[in-house]
């Protein structure tokens, strides 16, 4: 039995719109066992994006229980989800996100810095997790001398640089061709299975869908009942 | 500081220039503090030498002055019965002009008893004989033994001793009587320009200057008493002033810009876990290495230039106080405006980092 990584239930989301406001979620429950990866597909302006910030604890829903590998984060302070994202949960963002002034390597290393471990360990830490996404000669290279689909490769070594046991990816293929967005979606899945991450995976390509566990579709604020891929 | 070190480094030019900009404010301020100290002691190096705690001018409503102060001696003789004050002594201040053969010279001369320790050598000062400071001596290149004259009065040198100098005019100490024939009336009787008085914490001045219609002050207060040097000092202090504010703000200014740059890197380190302490430690670290090497390379250069002009024609002075300060100053100054504009790090919002394009 896999125990569940990523929990959550009922979660209600709205916005200030205008004078009322926008319903974003609408009593979402999804729950994502360790190991497996859950892709959520919908159209642009469907909740995606907001179902992905809510996990990330990025967002505080109106109502409904996030539950991340076993911690509630209800009446959790700032700086205690700061330190929950820090330890527990990776992101790979849409676009790589990565800081210009850091190499390949330190861009992993600055997560072990933020969570104060030591240097030395920090940088054969980074050169090992890079090795595992095929990027171990490149390290000493700095963003704008990495092609994108090198680039969102080291965005996924750094989200699983400190061993999260939730893995959040937004899009990760929007800038790339689609072979190399077919070999990011293989990478991803060959390291939610090695780590035994619970990966959450937002994409509108349904095309590059092959290697996850489960695919649900959210519209209007609401998912459809999630599906086995092979029942799908 | 991870990130911050590999930002100086990733960004040089544009550290470096602001680095530079930096440099050259301290260098700007540090040789303006070492020439207003060097001014300063060119107005008022004789006041403040004076072995005397505090100095007693005449009271007449207008406020302190060398110029118009006027002590009789029934004055400066009840001050020195005056409890608690251990000595009071006659000191007269007048400009003069002075020469020696073909030579003249604009000097300050202070009129001292006898033997009363307020001038270098006192003891040696009697009628006709006056002691030099170097640069009067210098200027009218006469030594001990030589003659002038002074406001048409003969003396002679009795020695050449100190660099005093008063309102930027170079020090002869004469007796008090050869002072009187300067420039009094004879009419005027016994007269010195101030009391320079010694005394200790039984004194009481305020009451003392009631009965004897005088105003105390301190020796370092009595500097505002020469007219130059308040219009001098508070031109240069203002200049000063501008400019820590000045690179204050280019200061501020400039993280200001850096901050919204990297507002997205700030939002992507917050999404990933880095607490807003971290962050503002990172970008304050940043700025204070800018400054601490800004303003150290700023001194050095402002120290060498002091050092080549010092001991010339230049007023200069190169201390601690002119070099140090003023680089802590600029530090101080530099990190509040940085602490100002890198504070916005704690609105940025970690969910920009989502889906944001950079």
């Amino acid at each position: 039995m896999t125990s569940t990584g990523l929990d959550l239930t009922g979660i209600t989301l709205t916005y200030p719109d205008g004078a009322g406001r926008l319903t974003a979620l609408d009593g979402v429950g999804l729950a994502v066992p360790a190991g497996t990866i859950t892709a959520v597909v919908g159209p642009s302006g469907s909740g995606k994006s907001s179902l992905l910030a809510v996990a990330a604890t990025l967002i505080t829903p109106d109502s409904g229980r996030v539950v991340i590998a076993g911690t509630d984060t209800h009446g959790l302070s700032r700086g205690d989800l700061t330190a929950l994202r820090r330890t527990t949960i990776g992101i790979v963002f849409q676009q790589p996100n990565l800081l210009p002034s850091l190499t390949a390597a330190e861009q992993l290393q600055v997560m072990a810095h933020l969570d104060g471990r030591s240097p030395a360990r920090a940088r054969a830490r980074a050169l090992e997790t890079l090795d595992a996404v095929g990027l171990a000669d490149q390290a000493h290279r700095r963003p704008h001398q990495l092609s994108g689909g090198q680039r969102q490769r080291v965005t996924i070594a750094r989200a699983l640089m400190n061993d999260p046991a939730v893995l959040l990816v937004d899009e990760p293929t929007s800038a790339l061709d689609h072979d190399r967005g077919a070999a990011v979606l293989d990478l991803i899945a060959t390291l939610t299975r090695q780590k035994a991450t619970a990966t959450v995976l937002v994409t509108h390509d349904r095309a590059l869908l092959t290697t996850v566990d489960t695919i649900t579709e959210v519209r209007d604020g609401r998912l459809t009942t999630p599906a086995r891929r092979s029942e799908g | 500081m991870f990130v911050a070190w590999r930002d100086l480094r990733f960004a040089k030019g544009r550290f470096a220039l602001m680095g530079t900009v930096i440099m050259m404010i301290t260098v700007l301020v540090g040789l303006l503090s070492g020439l207003t100290a060097g001014l300063g002691r060119e107005n008022t190096s004789a006041i403040t030498g004076l072995p005397a705690d505090h100095l007693a001018f005449s009271a007449d409503g207008r406020g302190i002055s060398f110029t118009d102060s006027r002590i009789d001696r029934g004055t400066w003789t009840k001050w020195a019965r005056v409890p608690g004050v251990t000595s009071a002594r006659p000191l007269g201040i007048a400009m003069t002009k002075a020469q020696a053969g073909s030579a003249t010279a604009a000097l300050s001369a202070f009129g001292v008893q006898r033997g009363s320790g307020l001038g270098p050598a006192s003891g040696d000062l009697g009628k006709g004989t006056v002691i030099m400071s170097t640069k009067a001596a210098d200027a009218l290149k006469v030594k001990a033994g030589d003659a002038l004259t002074l406001n048409g009065h003969k003396v002679t040198v009795a020695a050449v001793r100190g660099a005093a100098m008063y309102s930027h005019t170079p020090v002869v100490w004469t007796s008090l009587d050869d002072w009187q024939r300067l420039g009094a009336s004879p009419e005027d009787g016994e007269q010195a320009t101030v009391v320079a008085l010694s005394t200790t914490s039984a004194a009481d001045l305020p009451a003392a200057d009631r009965t004897l219609n005088t105003r105390t002050v301190s020796s370092g207060d009595a500097v505002r008493a020469i007219g130059s040097f308040t219009a001098e000092n508070g031109s240069l202090q203002l200049m000063r002033g501008f400019l820590f504010a000045i690179s204050a703000l280019v200061i501020g200014a400039f993280f200001t810009v850096w901050t919204i740059q990297r507002s997205g890197d700030v939002a992507v380190l917050k999404a990933l876990g880095a607490s807003t302490g971290y962050l503002l430690r990172d970008a304050l670290g940043q700025a204070l290495i800018l400054l601490v090497l800004g303003t150290g390379t700023g001194a050095l250069i402002a120290a060498c230039l002091g050092a080549a002009v010092s001991g010339g024609a230049i007023p200069f002075v190169l201390d601690a106080g002119t070099v140090l300060v003023p680089m802590a100053v600029m530090i101080a100054l530099g990190a509040l405006g940085a602490a100002l504009s890198v504070r916005r790090i704690t609105s940025v919002d970690p969910l920009t980092a989502l889906g944001s394009a950079r």
